[in-house]
């Protein structure tokens, strides 16, 4: 008997708190000012962005107190379409809107006469990350990255691997190429890295998904990957690179240069891509080129999507001061210390920032 | 089955007063409210789990297959079958590694370990029931499965003519069968501890008797402990089976799972548990493919809530003919 007064208490704690759940969500569906004064703004993606957003949202809050920014990494897909239906004032995603799926008074948490405009805040090079005994130094081109994933190649003293690599001691080893099992953006940009610079071996669209027909090891998430690399013999995966620790990351043969997953050659490529034709001139959704000189081809590039004009002005100000943020010089630097992403360049922060401008 | 093992002995069952309220004692009253109140509360529950997974689950089960191709994870039975596959397969190889094992524990703590030793060996393999699975999951990640990578090699270049051990051989060791001895290792305290319990109870004199007749003492277990013991063993295995039927944290950091249905053990393309696929791909799910993770989870549920009935069943159908009455 004497437990039942807790239970009582705890029950009504836990109405109590359901309650005021309910209350606060109802509130601000998509980040408003309350009567109190205080500020709330509520981004929902891509979880490629999560480290970086934590420390984005720490080092905003520090400065600007009043207000509240609650980012969560529901995964890309649910952010755009959280932002679709307005239940978010800014989505994290690891890829922009479609053409179909751009268009004024689509989106409810915009004005009527309002388009999204798609703003790349977030670069990460993916690395090609291997254990192998004894190798230290590694270059793959396009077409033997691709048949290693693809289960094509299955031997690490393969002639396609001894050719780019004559000093290598390649043991007669089996190869496990081990990949997420999870949906991820970064599947989606390595495998469309690999549909477009060996096209005829890896004949699958770029997918979140990683295709099945290629087999493979699967791993849950980048530190599953990470794991099942570290702690197998002959494997090579994928993940960021700034997951990669004592990995070796091999370099990626573009345009007979082998290249390192380093900051500077992964944010070039948006200098050398070219943003999608036919819309507005402050939305910045890249064509990724993966194929220029002097460019890391396996890159994920990262979007904050947002309105044109928002319905309620004051979720626009919050939104542009918050993302104005992210894209600048200080946000980029505090991301590539917090997440290992690659910094936007100068020119890249300037045209963000010229379109947040736009903003209302 | 322990609680019926251990309920009143016979002829005492006479001396107690009529159960029902007393208008004398209010304190019956309200035990049996309470009591009774638990009762229900537990069909609510289940009744209201079930509802909620039909409910959340019914736009992929009701879906248009073309439209769950584009917006789901693909057509809904062919999905789900690898992984509900995976998912007693998994289960079964790691009852057949636990089984004799925690028979062998049980058996020696109540039979044959000196009493010094019978009762902290019994609070080890108590304690082992405690540890989280997410620290088996490290363990089997990081530490089993590169330790098994020698033997899996050995099995495959040996015994590869059996289909069991065929196929290229994993390079990280994150196979199936790892995972099975994971799950074994986590099913072993339940399965131990309930078969103690049962020896515990075999009647001291049919003991006596078989030993008196000039039985040694294995086949006084042969004769006495493990006929009367047999519904609780199997009501025992049968719990375990439900613990690794729904086992997820350590899978989903072990196996290297793929949507297929194969029977070998040492590969990299192993089927993946349910439990799992909802694990790995709930965060980022969203909309039908949402529905479609929760409607595994009912099918995940359906199989355990038949693997229950079936123990079930089992248990009483040879309750009446073993050596307990």
């Amino acid at each position: 008997m004497s437990i039942k007064p807790f239970a009582v208490a705890a029950l009504v704690t836990a109405a109590a708190l359901a309650f005021t759940g309910c209350a606060t969500n109802e509130a601000t569906p998509a980040g408003t000012g309350s009567a109190s004064g205080s500020q709330t703004l509520t981004g929902v993606g891509a979880s490629s962005q999560k480290a970086a957003q934590e420390k984005w949202v720490a080092d905003f809050q520090t400065k600007n107190s009043s207000i509240t920014v609650n980012y969560s990494p529901d995964g890309s897909g649910a952010g755009r379409s959280a932002f679709i239906a307005g239940a978010a004032a800014f989505a994290g995603s690891d890829r922009p809107f479609k053409d179909e799926e751009m268009g004024a008074g689509k989106f409810a948490g915009c004005a009527a006469d309002s388009n999204a405009l798609d703003l790349p805040v977030y670069i990460s090079p993916i690395a090609v990350v291997y254990n192998l005994d004894g190798v230290t130094d590694l270059a793959l081109d396009p077409a033997t990255i691709a048949g290693i994933f693809a289960g094509k190649i299955t031997k690490w003293n393969d002639p396609a691997i001894a050719a780019t690599n004559p000093k290598a001691k390649l043991p007669d080893l089996a190869i496990t190429a081990v990949h997420r099992g999870d949906d991820s953006g970064t599947t989606n940009n390595f495998t469309d890295t690999l549909n477009k610079l060996a096209p005829t071996v890896w004949t699958e669209k770029a997918s979140d998904t990683y295709p099945a027909a290629f087999g493979g090891e699967a791993a849950n998430g980048t530190s599953g990957v990470i794991q099942a690399v570290t702690g197998g013999a002959g494997t090579i995966g994928y993940a960021d690179a700034s997951a990669a620790g004592k990995l070796g990351k091999a370099s990626i043969i573009v345009n007979g240069k082998p290249l390192q997953p380093t900051a500077d050659a992964a944010a070039s490529i948006l200098d050398h891509s070219k943003t999608i034709a036919g819309r507005d001139a402050n939305d910045l959704a890249y064509s990724l080129d993966r194929t220029s000189e002097g460019v890391y081809p396996a890159v994920l590039v990262s979007y904050a999507i947002v309105c044109q004009t928002y319905k309620d002005p004051a979720v626009g100000a919050l939104v542009k001061s918050y993302v104005g943020y992210m894209a600048s010089a200080d946000g980029q630097k505090a991301a590539a210390e917090a997440a290992g992403s690659a910094p936007l360049s100068a020119d890249l922060q300037a045209k963000v920032k010229a379109a947040l401008d736009s903003v209302k | 089955m322990t609680a019926k093992l251990s309920s009143t002995p016979v002829g005492s069952a006479a001396a107690q007063p009529k159960p029902g309220p007393d208008p004398k004692r209010p304190g019956e009253a309200v035990f049996r409210g309470l009591a009774t109140g638990a009762g229900i509360l537990i069909l609510v529950i289940l009744a209201l789990v079930a509802s909620f997974l039909l409910i959340q689950g019914g736009p992929a089960l009701f879906a248009d297959p073309a439209k769950l191709a584009t917006q789901g994870y693909g057509e809904f039975v062919s999905w789900v079958l690898p992984f509900a596959f995976g998912t007693v397969w998994a289960a079964l190889l790691a009852l057949l590694i636990a089984v004799p094992v925690a028979i062998g524990i049980a058996l020696f703590i109540s039979h044959y370990a000196p009493r010094k030793l019978a009762q902290p060996l019994g609070y080890l393999i108590d304690l082992l029931a405690a540890v989280p699975s997410v620290v088996f999951g490290l363990w089997g990640s990081v530490v089993l499965a590169p330790a098994m990578l020698p033997l899996f090699t050995t099995l495959n270049s040996s015994l590869g003519f059996i289909p069991l051990f065929a196929g290229q051989v994993s390079g990280t060791g994150r196979t199936i069968l790892t995972v099975a001895v994971v799950l074994a290792t986590m099913i072993l305290p339940i399965i131990t501890s309930l078969c103690r319990e049962v020896f515990l109870q075999a009647p001291r004199l049919h003991e006596e008797a078989a030993l008196a007749l000039g039985a040694t003492r294995w086949e006084m277990i042969k004769m006495a402990v493990l006929p009367f013991a047999r519904p609780g063993m199997i009501a025992a295995v049968m719990l375990g089976l439900g613990r690794a039927l729904g086992e997820t944290m350590a899978v989903t950091m072990v196996l290297s799972g793929s949507r297929n249905i194969t029977l070998e053990l040492l590969t990299s393309q192993n089927p993946n548990t349910i439990a799992a696929t909802i694990a790995q791909n709930f965060a980022e799910a969203f909309g039908l493919k949402t529905s479609q993770l929760i409607a595994a989870g009912l099918v995940l549920f359906l199989i355990t809530l038949a693997v229950n009935s079936i123990a079930r069943w089992i248990v009483a159908r040879r309750a009446q003919y073993s050596g307990a009455n």
